[in-house]
């Protein structure tokens, strides 16, 4: 049994000229310790593909299975709760809260979710390169430096699944290559399955999987 | 063309529209309201003063209270225009009026202008002009009364025969009005008196008037920011537009005067709905604003309101003020902007750390000038600096001290949600900082006032009972009944206590010397405030007389110093008593000097101690043939006195109520135009597994906090203004000064209506978050910005 699986997923959104179909029966699975990548040309569904993996977004039609619990039959608190505990997410931008210090916001989830280990978070910052800005707020941090926040705080939660949004979309080449490989090696170590949106064809060929999104459907 | 482009950008944004057009009507509609209030006060003040004199004339009068008429022919065959007066207090039908008699051939031209439209035939024999609302009030009556709006309320004007014989002052006048020059040598027991009622009536109440406009420019003021805030906001939202009409060759003049046309537009919409809000409010609160002057000053205010352009054309001139200042700022930046400005991140008022320290800065400086002026001021002018200056400062250090409660609240924070409660209300404390600056004023102000009333209301209470004695009250008819009276009641019951009075002038201070028997009743009883030795039985040996509060403190006289009596020459003053709710000067004499000083002088009620009330009552209903109505007893009395109090502070409920609104509005408007920010900094939670119901309720619970603290910080500032008002400002304004009672209950009654205000004003947009589910979150991060 897959960790996460998504099945046959229809979206469609509303616009001046009608609907436009972005999603056109999408099936795919991601088992615990896997990684899997998923490309295609900016405005392909990406990120919609994503935000209803995380009960985000609700479908038109298909269906969401985080192990053998569907997600269309959960209520509302109980979609809440399977973001907090099961499922960690990381988006392209607008993912840190600006009230927080970076030190409390890299915490935050793993609080919410009730598996806080400092000694954890703290190794994370400091493999991330936060060591030194743990007091600072995000409006004060670069592009590249908040996205690197929202990646720690997707991993100090251990998450079963993380969702990832091109998480290195924001960062240099080298820094991004060292983020990635980060990410894998946490993924693999406590069995997380990887779901990475990235446009880079070199990361992709690291994973496990990789699965390309155009017109509606994977080819 | 430029123009619709322009305009295109409400119909996208109505609720902002909604909330500039709000925020100006609501300025325009209080301070014009307030102004329709004042007018109106004024008004009736003139007419008042026009029926009995002519502008600024002198009257002529006896220091003993009444004149024989024969001294009126003797005057006027010597050359001198005058006129007679006959006036006394007289009940008719449900209720008591002044009936003023007066000689129509030679009555002043005021009191013609109130005759000119009505059938003098009917007036000379017997009929009688009033008010509406005082004919109302009257119901059914012997007399023919016509209405009349020159006649001011609770005065019926009849012809001078009609009034002698109601009251019983057979070839008796009260005084002469002057219609012309003074005469050269005054007439042997005559004086001249100011006769003008209405400059009279000007003095007493301009506090309450002063208080009033103040409350009107706050309010219009809080108006302002709102739209203020709502323009700030729509120019900033249109930046890119400003620059692509620019670009595409509109030239800056035409968009600057697009701007403004719009501006104008608003202005001139919001005028005229303000005008509507603005009478429909001052027509609401007249009767209450009727109710406190007449029960503070006596002033014969009527209940309704009339219509005045000229009121309406200020009304509209201030809307466009208003609309120019807030917008000014906007038009100022869209003629500097170059062309191709980049896009400014930055939000359209978000005040910085260096704006709130700034904010201290001005609160201290301020404090400090509250407290110079608490120290060396004095007057009216200088209680209502201090007031202003201690507000302003509580209203500037509100954010700073917000902050500070809520960082030590996150410091005591263990669970992560709460620690995020309380940094991300800090966070946007400095963008609601005004709105809660204004509830921190309305709520003050609520305390302060509201302790002011209740203090009043609690020594007003004791000091009734104290006064209130006789166990009953007896109006006679006329002097003669008066004498029937106290003769048939002396072997029946305790003690007759006479009261009689004469108008007077008292240090300069309009007033009355009133007669009192010495009896223990009195000086059991009798509460003063200061007293000298032995002062009772140096009373009852004509040593002296009592003053009332009034007269010590507006003239400075107490127990030692002495005060000038019509006829009696200086007198030492024996003691000072509280005198409540009554506007003019009193002294007291014992009641044979008094006799002796001002003979004749008619008796107006008489006060009876008895054990039996009951078949005291009965008696002169029965034996003596009085009717019911002439009997007060003392529960009545209390009763009354009580009811008249309340009324007297009607208004202030009312403008309580409406501070708490305008704060409650300035707060709506302030978190729906942050609601789209608010989307950015809420969306993150969500997605890390909080539900939107329960952001929705930390929304909500953070309107009640905020509410909670700030009216924590509100009550120390309130109580400082209760204490301002009651030994500063209603000293100046009343002449009496009460000791500052702490009522909690009220504080809690308080606290519970601005937690709705807060609840009410961050319901809509709660309410939308949460009925939105995660689609507008979502919205931050699916479009790439
Ligand atoms: N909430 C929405 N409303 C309307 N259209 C949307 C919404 N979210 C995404 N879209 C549209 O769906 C398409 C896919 O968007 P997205 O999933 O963000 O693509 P990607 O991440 O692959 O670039 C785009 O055309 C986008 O405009
Ligand atoms: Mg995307």
């Amino acid at each position: 049994m897959s960790l996460l699986a998504l099945k046959d997923i229809h979206k469609s959104f509303a616009s001046a000229e009608g609907p436009v179909a972005v999603l056109q029966g999408v099936s795919l699975a991601v088992q615990a310790g896997e990684v899997v990548a998923l490309t295609g040309e900016s405005g392909s569904g990406k990120s919609t593909l994503l935000h209803i993996a995380a009960g985000l977004e609700p479908v038109d039609a298909g269906q969401v299975l985080f192990g053998t619990q569907d997600m269309a039959a959960l209520p509302d608190a109980g979609r809440a709760q399977l973001r907090r505990g099961t499922v960690g997410l990381v988006f392209q931008q607008f993912n840190l809260v600006p009230s927080l210090s970076v030190g409390a916001n890299l915490a935050f989830q793993a609080r919410l979710a009730g598996k806080h280990d400092a000694a954890f978070c703290t190794d994370l910052a400091a493999r991330l390169g936060l060591a030194d800005l743990l007091s600072r707020y995000p409006e004060q941090l670069s592009g590249g430096q908040q996205q690197r926040v929202a990646i720690g705080r997707a991993l100090a939660a251990r998450p079963e699944v993380l969702l990832a949004d091109e998480p290195t979309g924001n960062l240099d080449e080298a820094t991004g290559d060292a983020v990635f490989a980060l990410m894998l090696e946490l993924a693999r170590a406590q069995g997380t399955g990887l779901l990475l949106v990235t446009h880079s064809a070199r990361l992709a060929g690291q994973c496990d999987h990789a699965i390309h999104l155009r017109n509606g459907r994977l080819a | 063309m430029t123009l619709q482009a322009l305009l295109s950008h409400w119909a996208r944004n109505k609720m902002q529209l909604a909330m500039l057009l709000a925020g100006l009507t609501l300025a325009t509609a209080l301070w014009s309201g307030v102004q329709a209030l004042n007018a109106q006060a004024r008004g009736a003040y003139a007419t008042a003063a026009a029926l009995v004199s002519t502008d600024g004339a002198a009257r002529l009068e006896s220091p003993s209270g009444q004149l024989p008429q024969a001294l009126f022919v003797e005057l006027r065959r010597a050359g001198v225009l005058v006129s007679p007066v006959a006036e006394g207090r007289f009940i008719m039908g449900d209720t008591r009026v002044t009936l003023l008699g007066i000689e129509p051939l030679t009555a002043p031209p005021g009191t013609a202008a109130a005759l000119a439209d009505g059938d003098l035939q009917g007036f000379l024999s017997g009929g009688g002009y009033a008010h509406p609302e005082t004919v109302a009030q009257i119901g059914a009556s012997d007399m023919a009364l016509t209405p009349s709006q020159a006649v001011p309320v609770g005065t019926v004007l009849v012809d001078i025969g009609t009034a002698q014989t109601a009251l019983g002052m057979a070839d008796q006048i009260s005084h002469l009005m002057l219609t012309g020059p003074a005469p050269d040598a005054m007439p042997e027991g005559l004086r001249m008196a100011q006769a003008d009622a209405g400059a009279e009536l000007d003095g007493l109440t301009d506090s309450f008037h002063l208080n009033l406009t103040a409350f009107g420019a706050l309010a219009f003021a809080v108006g302002l920011f709102i739209v203020h805030s709502a323009v700030g906001l729509a120019f900033e939202q249109r930046r890119g537009l400003f620059r692509t009409l620019r670009s595409l060759g509109v030239p800056l003049r035409s968009l600057t005067l697009a701007l403004a046309l719009e501006l104008a537009l608003m202005a001139l919409i919001a005028g005229l709905a303000g005008l509507g809000l603005g009478y429909v409010m001052a027509a609401a609160l007249l009767p209450d604003v009727a109710a406190t002057l007449r029960g503070l000053y006596g002033a014969p205010v009527p209940g309704s309101l009339q219509f005045s352009p000229v009121w309406a054309l200020a009304g509209l001139a201030m809307a466009f003020a208003g609309a120019g200042l807030a917008g000014g700022q906007a038009l100022w930046r869209l003629w500097h902007m170059p062309v191709l400005a980049p896009a400014q991140p930055r939000a359209w008022a978000i005040a910085s750390g260096r704006a709130m320290r700034w904010q201290v800065v001005g609160a201290l400086a301020l404090g400090a000038l509250a407290f110079v002026l608490g120290v060396f001021g004095s007057g009216l002018f200088a209680g209502f600096a201090l007031l202003a200056a201690a507000l302003l400062a509580a209203a500037l250090l509100t954010p700073a001290a917000l902050a500070l409660c809520l960082r030590m609240a996150a410091r005591l924070a263990r669970a992560p949600v709460v620690q995020w409660f309380w940094a991300d209300s800090r966070q946007n404390l400095p963008r609601l900082s005004l709105a809660l600056m204004a509830l921190m004023l309305a709520l003050a102000a609520n305390i302060g006032v509201g302790t002011m009333v209740a203090s009043f209301r609690a020594t007003f209470i004791g000091w009734l009972d104290q006064r209130l004695v006789a166990e009953m009250t007896v109006t006679p008819r006329d002097a003669a009944q008066a004498r029937e009276l106290e003769a048939f009641l002396t072997s029946r019951v305790d003690a007759v206590l006479p009261l009689r009075r004469v108008d007077a002038t008292l240090a300069g201070q309009p007033g009355a010397v009133y007669a009192m028997r010495d009896h223990a009743t009195f000086r059991d009883n009798w509460p003063l405030i200061q007293a000298a030795a032995d002062s009772w039985d140096r009373l009852a040996g004509e040593q002296g007389a009592l003053i009332n509060e009034q007269l010590a403190r507006r003239a400075g006289l107490w127990p030692g110093d002495r005060v000038a009596l019509p006829g009696a020459g200086d007198v030492a003053i024996l003691g000072v008593y509280p005198d409540y709710g009554n506007p003019l000067a009193q002294a007291i004499v014992t009641e044979d000097w008094f006799d002796r000083l001002y003979p004749d002088t008619p008796t107006r009620q008489l006060a009876i101690r008895t054990d039996d009330p009951d078949a005291t009552r009965a008696a002169l209903l029965d034996e003596f043939g009085l009717t019911a109505q002439a009997i007060t007893d003392q529960a009545q009395a209390k009763a009354l006195s009580l009811a008249i109090f309340e009324r007297t502070f009607l208004i202030t409920g009312a403008l309580n109520v409406l501070t708490l609104s305008v704060a409650a509005l300035a707060l709506f408007a302030t978190l729906v135009t942050l609601s789209g920010l608010r989307l950015v900094q809420l969306a993150p939670l969500w997605a890390m597994g909080l539900t939107v119901r329960q952001l929705a309720g930390l929304e909500l619970a953070r309107a009640l906090v905020l509410a909670g603290l700030t009216m924590v910080l509100a009550l120390p500032v309130g109580l400082m203004l209760a204490q301002v008002l009651l030994a500063v400002i209603n000293v100046q304004a009343f002449g009496w000064r009460l000791p500052l009672q702490i009522f909690p209950a009220d504080w809690a009654r308080l606290a519970f209506w601005a937690g709705l205000a807060m609840l009410a004003a961050s319901a809509w947009p709660a309410w939308r978050l949460w009925r939105g589910g995660g689609e507008p979150l979502l919205r931050v991060f699916a479009y790439e910005r």
